[in-house]
């Protein structure tokens, strides 16, 4: 792969890190939670390996030096957006070093669950300056395909809303089925309960995201559709990075 | 972007900030200087570098088992400040109190530089803090860190020494490049944000004495007073 001419970094890398043979590529998947994209993600990667890709993914909140620090201080209700934002922004750069430079070097396709621009949206809709959490996150490396899941908050809400221990569940962090406590902004008090903290919170989100798709390009799905729709969308956009066709042959 | 460090910060209260390498005397001089405050009946606050309870079990941990590298160190020190800004710093200078800390956002600029992470990133990173009305850098040699150190214990730590960049084997050769080139930043650090420099070698009460000489300077026309809005 010729790199020579990409951007690696999204703003100030990292002076000390040797990233001159970035040979694999990484597919970025963004969308909110209940949107699917553990599915899509668990699907896509079965695909690529059929396909003979070697294949890893990293998501958000996952790093073993991070992910127990995250929890608990989650847990805990005190978090002001500048310690939400660093705590995730060490999580991130744990597995920037850790994982995703090491298994682009070896030649692996990552696909990411998520990746900087959660981190932007959150912390510009909490208030933060959209200038710093860019800054911070400037050692990140820049994704070859960013794919956006998107949804509006009508189809979102049955997808949210379904599950037999939602009482219980939405204190705890995410999971599929259950709305949480920092994916409904209730620690910005946006409403009187989680539901009405939720439609809120989550109109801001994807009004952030769809400035941000135009920004930066995002290949947007309509993620409202039947799985197999959006899947093979995705697909399609994996493929023209993987297998870009080939330039058409001049006529004779 | 806006890095609040570079204006004057807004709140009524007064935050008096000191620096230095390891050894510099730094936290023995904001010490004295908090008994004389307190010695004045004035409410002053204190917090210290790399405290906050949010994160020190993970910083120990990664410090522990080795498991940082010069990103994930700048940032959890980041951590432990921005909580430590909402908490201890921000509301008492709001409420018009004096609040004395014990190390600031340039020992991250300096020392995280060292390690290796990006000068302005650093810096960005940080550019959620207020800036200090007085900030000191207490200067001394390598050589009189060394000795302070080791007359109070028999080994360096690893990370004070900056065993983890690979500079020597030898812990207080390590430690004497890194410490040196953290020294090397801090002079910088001090120029562009206009800090106080103390000569470190001076006797405690000499120097003692010009603290707060400064302070009390600097501090002439304080008026406690709480912002209300």
């Amino acid at each position: 792969m010729n790199t020579a001419n990409r951007k690696i970094f999204f703003g100030n890398g990292l002076p000390y890190a040797d990233v001159s043979d970035l040979t694999g590529k990484l597919i970025v998947i963004e969308g909110t939670d209940g949107v699917g994209r553990s599915t899509q993600i668990a699907e896509l990667r079965k695909w690529l390996e059929i396909k003979g890709y070697g294949v890893t993914t990293t998501g958000l909140g996952r790093s073993p030096l991070m992910s127990d620090a995250i929890d608990n201080a989650k847990a805990g209700h005190k978090l002001n957006v500048y310690t939400f934002s660093l705590l995730y922004l060490a999580d991130f750069a744990d597995r920037i070093e850790h994982e995703i430079i090491p298994a682009l070097k070896a030649g692996f396709i990552v696909l990411a669950d998520r990746y900087i621009y959660t981190a932007f949206a959150r912390a510009v809709v909490r208030g933060a300056d959209r200038d710093w959490i860019r800054a911070a996150y400037g050692f990140a490396l820049e994704p070859d395909a960013v794919i956006y899941m998107r949804i509006g908050i009508r189809d979102l809400i049955p997808r949210v809303i379904n599950s037999d221990d939602l009482g219980e569940g939405y204190w705890r962090t995410a999971s599929d089925g259950v709305i949480d406590y920092w994916e409904s902004g209730m620690d910005m008090r946006l409403g009187d309960d989680f539901y009405d903290s939720f439609v809120r919170y989550q109109r801001r989100i994807t009004a952030e995201f769809d400035a941000m798709a135009q920004e930066f390009g995002f290949t947007v799905v309509d993620a409202s559709k039947k799985f197999e729709t959006v899947h093979r969308q995705m697909k399609d956009t994996i493929l023209g990075i993987l297998e870009p066709p080939a330039p058409a042959a001049p006529a004779a | 972007m806006t890095r609040r460090f570079e204006e004057p910060h807004p709140y009524p209260g007064r935050l008096i900030i000191v620096e230095g390498i390891d050894g510099s005397g730094k936290s023995t001089q904001l010490q004295l200087l908090h008994k004389w405050f307190k010695g004045m009946n004035q409410r002053v606050f204190f917090t210290e570098w790399n405290s906050s309870a949010l994160i020190n079990e993970t910083v120990k941990r990664g410090k522990k088992k080795n498991l940082l590298t010069p990103s994930t160190f700048s940032i959890l020190h980041a951590v432990d400040f921005a909580d430590r800004l909402a908490h201890l710093i921000i509301p008492p200078l709001k409420a018009g109190m004096v609040v004395l800390a014990d190390r600031y956002i340039y020992t991250a600029f300096a020392r995280d530089v060292v390690r290796g992470v990006d000068r302005d990133w650093v810096r960005d990173l940080y550019g959620m803090a207020v800036r200090p009305n007085i900030a000191f850098y207490f200067h001394v040699p390598i050589e009189v860190s060394l000795k302070r150190i080791l007359t109070g214990r028999v080994a360096l730590k690893f990370h004070e020494a900056g065993m983890d960049l690979g500079l020597s084997d030898d812990p207080r050769e390590s430690y004497r490049i890194f410490q040196g080139r953290i020294i090397d930043e801090y002079g910088r650090i001090a120029q562009e944000y206009g800090m106080t420099v103390v000569d470190g070698t001076k006797s405690i009460p000499e120097q003692q004495r010009l603290v707060r000489e400064i302070v009390a300077e600097q501090m002439k026309d304080f008026q406690p007073a709480p912002m209300l809005r």
